[in-house]
């Protein structure tokens, strides 16, 4: 039979130190001895901070699985933020009799992706719960950034004005039509994998080479609908949208059509939107299309002074509608 | 995308926006029934590409704005029951009852699943024989075959811990009930989905009683459009008739099969809809020898029969009466994440297509 976590896994004792050392340890090369904290030298005046959680079902996913969402999404959180991602904290609630080959892959994928993208997994924690008082692993990622005292405005949008184009780095909602159609009870079989990405790469070369960025956001849950009201309410400006222009996938397309999803507000986890100051978008389009993480960027509209607060979406089909944050629950545990 | 793109061609698009125009002498307003249509209208900014003579109104035709507040209270007390498991769509978890949501009641400790058919809450039945598993049976023509097959397959393998709680609904009596109540319309976009199944025929009545314009109409801009454009001729001609416009999908006998198995499984009955009152034929009920899988009659629950007093005018919304924006709590005490009605609820709901699409318009 295949090794599973028991309660004592989380006790404290001799169990959960052996886990820590085979798994975790091992996987994300933290130092003898353990320490409660982790010491860390941040070269900068300001720090990036960021934490998330993440539950999705099911953890194994066509294109990743929980450990490799959990470090892309907080290293994309910073780095959208303008901060340079540097150290991360992992925190494990685990239900008991979870296989630890399974962990172990996940522990794996952790360690490839922090190394991809350049990051340290330096501290962490593991808790076991009783079978059925959680749904197999939840993962908490913390993660600080070094950020320059200039790039400190892209968070708010402080510098964001009419005329800025809007940038995505490639089609919207691969993560979240391909979690649905993992679900067993949809017996969709969709060919397409999650974009889940980690994007400071390129997002570093683009803030490197430009100073052209006035705002950046991964489209994670709410999409590019959700990212686009909360520009839009938070700089009172308004955004013009042009539908035709975002390169939405077929099978994307065709789920939506099935299931009556709109993709504009279907989650991704690779996926950042910026809004670029005009005469720099073809520089920053150019560097984003030059990196792995964004060879299919596209313009997709601009920031307009028309109906402030506001997303217009001029559809393909030549009509014109507004864009609302999404509301109520599509599909719960994309993430 | 093969099927789609054709249905959404722009150059065509234009081209009957443009015959629309040049169609129109005076004014008129349409109803679209059904609350994909209304859905569909919206999302492909319809409304943008009609002269102003024409008023696209929303009807009753949204089947969770339609459901009774009882309704979600006699959901929340079965879930509540030990050992019973409420399977439901999932547009149903928001919708106010009297006394809070399926989604409150869920968070509360309430066992309830959301499900993407009938079949699948047979399928949680089956694969928990202790568990007594009652399924939210709404809808209108279009999902009461789904239950009454389901109910039918429940019946053969001598099911016992599988149930419904009906509110299934049939639209042409609604409609009926619409014209009767005075609303000014000069026709209908009829239902698409409801018509696959009903045939044309079921609404060969509205031209030959009342005199109206009636094209059942399909869910992609042009469909939407050739209709709009085939009932201003339809009125400009003073010809009512009932025309199929999808008719890729649409006979005028409808599915026959599928009325079989409703037929087997149900009786029409006069129902309460939510807004419009008690209409006559306007549902459908278990018939007797299938009594032992109805909720209703299997389990003693009781809920107290008091629609709560409001401002919410829903009903004239959905009679076509009044628009969204004309009710005192559209946009300020009702919103989609705070719902009053069940009009804002659904993604179907004429209220929350509104909110969405024309808010500050």
């Amino acid at each position: 039979m295949s090794e599973k976590i028991t309660l004592s896994h989380g006790s404290g004792g001799r169990q959960t130190h052996d886990l820590i050392r085979s798994v975790f340890a091992k996987h994300f090369g933290m130092q003898e001895p353990m320490t409660d904290s982790a010491l860390l030298a941040v070269p900068s005046e300001m720090i990036a901070f960021t934490t998330d959680s993440y539950v999705v079902n099911p953890i194994f996913f066509p294109g990743g699985n929980i450990g490799r969402l959990a470090i892309c999404g907080t290293v994309n959180d910073l780095a959208v933020s303008g901060a340079d991602p540097a150290y991360i904290a992992a925190s494990f609630i685990i239900e008991e009799g979870f296989e630890i080959n399974d962990l172990d892959r996940i522990a794996a994928s952790m360690a490839d992706e922090a190394d991809t993208a350049g990051v340290k997994i330096v501290t962490g924690d593991t808790k076991v719960v009783e079978k059925g008082h959680c749904d197999r692993i939840f993962i908490t990622t913390t993660g600080v950034g070094i950020l320059r005292n200039d790039h400190s405005h892209i968070s708010y949008g402080a510098h964001i004005k009419a005329g800025d184009k809007l940038i995505i780095n490639g089609p919207p909602g691969n993560h979240e039509v391909t979690i649905i159609a993992s679900r067993k009870q949809l017996s969709f079989d969709v060919p397409l994998t999650s974009d889940c990405t980690s994007l400071n790469r390129m997002i570093k070369k683009v803030l490197e080479q430009s100073s052209g960025v006035h705002f950046m956001r991964d489209m994670t849950r709410g999409g590019l609908a959700g990212v686009l009201n909360e520009l839009a309410g938070m700089t009172a400006c308004g955004i013009m949208i042009e539908e035709a222009l975002v390169p939405v996938e077929e099978p994307v397309r065709g789920l939506c059509e099935i299931l009556g999803f709109d993709p504009l507000t279907l989650a991704s986890e690779g996926r950042v939107i910026i809004a670029a100051a005009a005469d720099e978008a073809e520089k920053i389009l150019n560097i984003m299309r030059s990196d792995p993480a964004g060879r299919d960027s596209s313009v997709i509209g601009e920031i307009t002074l028309e109906k402030p607060g506001r997303v217009i979406v001029n559809s393909s089909t030549g009509g014109r509608r507004f864009l609302d944050m999404p509301s109520g629950l599509l599909l719960p545990r994309i993430c | 995308m093969k099927y789609v793109d054709e249905f959404r061609e722009r150059k065509l698009i234009m081209n009957l926006a443009d015959q629309i125009r040049r169609s129109v002498t005076g004014e008129y307003t349409f109803m679209e029934v059904c609350g994909g249509h209304t859905a569909a209208i919206h999302r492909f900014g319809i409304p943008s590409l009609l002269p102003p003579g024409i008023r696209l109104i929303s009807g009753p035709g949204c089947p969770v704005c339609v459901t009774a507040e009882t309704y979600i209270d006699e959901l929340i007390a079965l879930s509540f029951i030990s050992g019973v498991a409420v399977a439901t769509f999932g547009d149903l978890m928001r919708i106010p009852g009297t006394a809070g949501s399926l989604s409150e009641a869920r968070a509360e400790g309430a066992d309830i699943r959301v499900v993407l058919s009938a079949y699948e809450a047979l399928e949680i039945a089956r694969s928990d024989h202790d568990l007594r598993v009652v399924f939210a049976a709404i809808g209108f023509e279009t999902t009461a075959p789904g239950t009454a097959v389901t109910v039918l397959k429940a019946d053969a393998e001598g099911r016992e811990n599988f149930f419904i709680l009906n509110a299934h609904k049939v639209m042409p009596p609604a409609m009926e009930e619409i014209i009767k109540g005075g609303s000014q319309i000069d026709g209908f976009i009829c239902p698409g989905h409801v018509s696959v199944i009903t045939g044309s025929s079921a609404f060969e009545f509205i031209p030959r009683k009342y005199k109206l314009a009636s094209v059942i109409t399909g869910f992609e801009p042009t469909d939407i459009l050739s209709s709009i454009l085939m009932l201003i001729r339809q009125v400009n001609n003073h010809n009512p008739a009932v025309e199929i416009q999808y008719n890729r999908a649409v006979t005028r006998t409808g599915n026959i099969k599928a009325q079989a198995y409703m037929n087997e499984a149900f009786e029409p009955c006069d129902a309460g809809w939510r807004g419009l009152g008690v209409i006559a034929a306007g549902g459908l009920r278990m018939r007797d020898k299938y009594k032992s899988f109805d909720a209703g009659a299997s389990f003693n629950i009781e809920v107290a029969h008091n629609e709560t007093e409001t401002a919410c005018i829903c009903g004239d919304i959905l009679r076509g009466i009044r628009t969204p924006d004309e009710c005192i709590l559209f946009a300020s005490a009702c919103t989609p994440h705070h719902p009053s009605g069940a009009c804002m609820v659904s993604d179907e709901g004429a209220c929350n297509t509104w909110y969405k699409y024309h808010l500050h318009e």
